[in-house]
C-alpha cells in the first residue's frame, strides 16, 4: 500500500518518529513555561537537565546496574535536586533584574555542564538499550509498531496530562497560578513564595531529566544533545505562546508530527522546518497561536 | 560642576582611546602575533556591532553568529572559487549581513524583550543548517584555504603587516562610525527605545523602523567582521555560524561593559586571547571556564570592566564636589 507514492509502512513510521520526537517538544517546553511563568526566566539550562537525565540513566545502568524503571524515578529526583541548588544559590539574584540575565546565568549553566560532561565522557555518542520489557514490536495491522516508541508516546502524554492536571486542577496549582500573576499578593496570604519558586525550579529540571531518560534509548547520548534540542524547543515556545499549558503540548506534538512529515517529502528541508512555521506564525499571529497579546 | 565633570570625563575616554590605538599600531612591532592581533580585531567589530543593539537599543540578539558566519561563507567562497578580488569579496559579505539581517530583523521585532531573543537564536539556527547542509559550503569541513590576494589589485595581503593595517584600519573605521551613530539624533532615538519605547511610540517615533534598521546596521557590521576573518584567517567553518559564537559576542560585550565603546573591544580581546591562552592547555575546560565567566559576569560584575571603571571614577569625582 501507498500514499503520495511513498510506502505506507515508511510513512507511518516518520510520523511515529516524529511524534516520539513531539513528546521531548512538548515535555521540554511544558517545562520551560512553568519556569518561565513563576521565575521569569528563560532556562536555557533546560537542555543541560536533559541531557544530565539521560547521562544518569546510562552511567546508572553501567556503574551500578541500575534498570531503565529506577532510573525514570532516581533520574529526576537528582537533577531535579540539581534544579533546587541552582535556584537557590545563583537564579534567586536575578528576579529583580531583567529578564535577560537569567536567559545569559543558564547559557553559562548550559556551557559548564556540557564542558564537564564532554571531558568526562568525550564527545562520541553512548548507546543506551531499550529497556528488555518494551523490546520488539507489535503488528497493529496497518503497520509495525515498535512497542519502545509507542511506550514513550504515552508515557509522556501521561506526563504532560498530568503537569496540566497538577497546574490545572489541585490548589497547588491555583497557588502557581496565583504567583505567577502576583507574586507579593500570593505571599501576604501567607503563601510561601520562594520555597514555591525554589520547588518549581526543581520540578521543571526533573521533568526535564525525565524526558531525558526516556530518550536515552532512542537517540545518541552526548554532551550536546540538549543544547541541539533546546533551541528547536525555543522555537516551539514562540510559536505556541508560553501563557498556556496545554498549548505548549499540543504545540510540541503538532511540530513534531510536522518535522516527520517533512522527512517524508523533504528530508532536506527537515531540519529547518520548525524555524520556517515560527517565521509565518509570527508574521501571522506574533503573540503565538496559544498566546495572549500582552 | 556636573557638566565640566562630563567634559573630563569625555576627555580622558578620547585619551584612552589615543592610548589604545597606539597600542594596536605599536603591537606588530613588538612581537606580538599579528594574526593573533588580526583575529581580536575582527571579533572586536564583531562585538561593537552586537553592542550597537544591546548596549544602545537595547535588544538581545542571540543570534549574532549568523551574520558573521553567512559573510564569512560567501567571502571564502566568492574569492576561493569565484577568483573575486578581496575588496568585492568583504563588500558581498556586509551586503549578505545586511540583506540576512533585514529579513530576521522584520520578523524578529515582532516581539520584544525574551522572545526577540529567542526568536533570533531560532533565526540563526536555521542559518547553521542551512551552512552545514549547502553543497558550497563544504559541510563539516567548512571552505578552506581561502586565498587573501591583493587590495584592489595593488596591496599585498599575504604579508601579515600589510593585512594587519588594512584589519586596524577597518576597526577604527567602525569604532568610529559606531560612536558617531550613538552621538547623532538617530542614536539618541535608539536610547530613548531603550529606556522607555512605549513613552518613544508616545513621542510620535516609528519604533519598529527605528529598531530595524539598528538590526540591519549591526548585522552588517557583523557581516564585515565575518568577512575580514575569512581573509586573515583563510577559512570559514561552522564554528562561525554556530550557536556558542553567539554565546561569545555577548560574553565579550558583558565583559567588557555593553554600552560604552571601549567595553566590547576590550571584551574581545579579553576573550579570544584566553581561549588562544587555554585552548593547548586544558582542553573541554575552555567552554567551562568561559560558562563561569558568564555566570560571575551576570551575578556580580553587569557593568563590565569599562562600566565598573567609569564608575569607580565618578565615585572618586563626587567628593571633590
Amino acid at each position: 500500500m501507498e500514499i503520495f507514492g511513498i510506502p505506507l509502512q515508511a510513512f507511518l513510521g516518520q510520523l511515529l518518529l516524529g511524534l516520539v520526537n513531539g513528546s521531548f517538544y512538548a515535555m521540554l517546553s511544558l517545562g520551560l513555561a512553568v519556569i518561565f511563568g513563576l521565575l521569569g526566566i528563560v532556562n536555557f539550562a533546560h537542555g543541560a537537565l536533559y541531557m544530565m537525565g539521560a547521562y544518569v540513566a546510562w552511567l546508572g545502568l553501567e556503574k551500578f546496574g541500575l534498570n531503565f524503571w529506577l532510573a525514570l524515578v532516581a533520574a529526576p529526583i537528582i537533577v531535579g535536586a540539581v534544579g533546587v541548588v541552582v535556584e537557590r544559590t545563583l537564579l534567586k539574584h536575578l528576579y529583580k533584574i531583567d529578564h535577560i540575565y537569567g536567559l545569559l546565568l543558564t547559557f553559562g549553566l548550559a556551557l559548564i555542564a556540557e564542558g564537564i560532561f564532554r571531558d568526562q565522557f568525550g564527545v562520541s555518542g553512548q548507546q543506551y538499550s531499550v529497556p528488555e520489557s518494551l523490546q520488539g514490536a507489535t503488528n497493529l495491522g496497518f503497520m509495525v509498531l515498535p512497542n519502545y516508541r509507542g511506550f514513550v508516546v504515552v508515557a509522556s502524554l501521561v506526563i504532560c496530562l498530568g503537569t496540566w492536571w497538577v497546574i490545572e486542577r489541585t490548589r497547588l496549582g491555583a497557588y502557581l497560578r496565583a504567583g505567577t500573576e502576583n507574586p507579593a499578593l500570593v505571599q501576604a496570604f501567607g503563601i510561601n513564595v520562594p520555597m514555591m519558586v525554589m520547588l518549581t525550579y526543581g520540578a521543571g529540571a526533573g521533568l526535564a531529566a525525565m524526558a531525558g531518560v526516556l530518550a536515552a534509548p532512542v537517540i545518541q547520548i552526548t554532551p550536546l544533545m540538549g543544547s541541539n534540542l533546546i533551541i528547536i524547543v525555543f522555537a516551539v515556545v514562540v510559536i505556541g505562546g508560553m501563557g498556556s499549558i496545554m498549548g505548549s503540548i499540543l504545540t510540541g506534538l503538532a511540530l513534531g508530527l510536522v518535522e516527520g512529515l517533512t522527512k517524508v517529502f523533504y528530508p532536506e528541508a527537515s531540519s529547518i522546518v520548525v524555524f520556517v512555521i515560527m517565521a509565518i506564525v509570527l508574521m501571522i499571529r506574533p503573540a503565538g497561536l496559544f498566546g495572549k497579546e500582552k | 560642576m556636573s557638566s565640566s565633570n562630563a567634559v573630563d570625563l569625555a576627555r580622558r575616554a578620547r585619551l584612552g582611546w589615543g592610548i589604545g590605538l597606539a597600542l594596536l599600531v605599536a603591537a606588530p612591532f613588538v612581537g606580538v602575533y599579528p594574526v593573533f592581533m588580526m583575529k581580536a580585531l575582527c571579533y572586536a567589530i564583531f562585538a561593537c556591532a552586537f553592542n550597537l543593539l544591546l548596549g544602545f537599543t537595547g535588544l538581545l540578539s542571540f543570534g549574532h553568529a549568523a551574520y558573521l558566519g553567512a559573510a564569512a561563507y560567501a567571502t571564502g567562497w566568492l574569492v576561493r572559487s569565484a577568483g573575486w578580488p578581496p575588496e568585492l569579496g568583504v563588500l558581498a559579505g556586509v551586503a549578505l549581513g545586511a540583506a540576512l539581517g533585514a529579513v530576521v530583523g522584520f520578523i524578529a521585532i515582532r516581539r520584544q524583550g525574551i522572545y526577540f531573543a529567542m526568536i533570533t537564536l531560532a533565526m540563526a539556527q536555521m542559518v547553521f543548517f542551512v551552512c552545514l547542509q549547502a553543497p558550497f559550503t563544504g559541510g563539516e569541513d567548512g571552505l578552506q584555504g581561502v586565498p587573501r590576494g591583493k587590495l584592489l589589485g595593488l596591496l599585498p595581503l599575504n604579508s601579515d603587516l600589510v593585512l594587519y593595517f588594512v584589519v586596524l584600519a577597518v576597526f577604527v573605521a567602525v569604532f568610529l562610525a559606531v560612536v558617531r551613530i550613538v552621538h547623532s539624533p538617530y542614536g539618541q532615538v535608539l536610547k530613548a527605545i531603550r529606556e522607555n519605547e512605549p513613552r518613544a511610540i508616545s513621542l510620535g517615533y516609528d519604533v519598529d523602523k527605528y529598531k530595524l534598521l539598528a538590526f540591519v546596521l549591526s548585522t552588517a557590521i557583523a557581516g564585515l567582521a565575518g568577512s575580514m576573518k575569512t581573509l586573515v584567517l583563510g577559512f570559514a567553518t561552522l564554528s562561525d555560524v554556530h550557536w556558542s559564537l553567539s554565546g561569545e559576542v555577548v560574553l565579550m560585550t558583558l565583559l567588557g561593559g555593553m554600552g560604552t565603546f571601549a567595553g566590547p573591544v576590550i571584551g574581545a580581546f579579553t576573550i579570544i586571547g584566553l581561549q588562544t591562552y587555554l585552548a593547548d592547555r586544558v582542553g573541554s575546560w575552555v567552554t567551562v571556564i568561559i560558562g563561569a565567566i558568564f555566570v560571575v559576569c551576570v551575578l556580580a560584575f553587569r557593568k563590565g570592566f569599562v562600566g565598573e571603571f567609569n564608575a569607580w571614577q565618578q565615585r572618586r569625582a563626587k567628593p571633590a564636589e
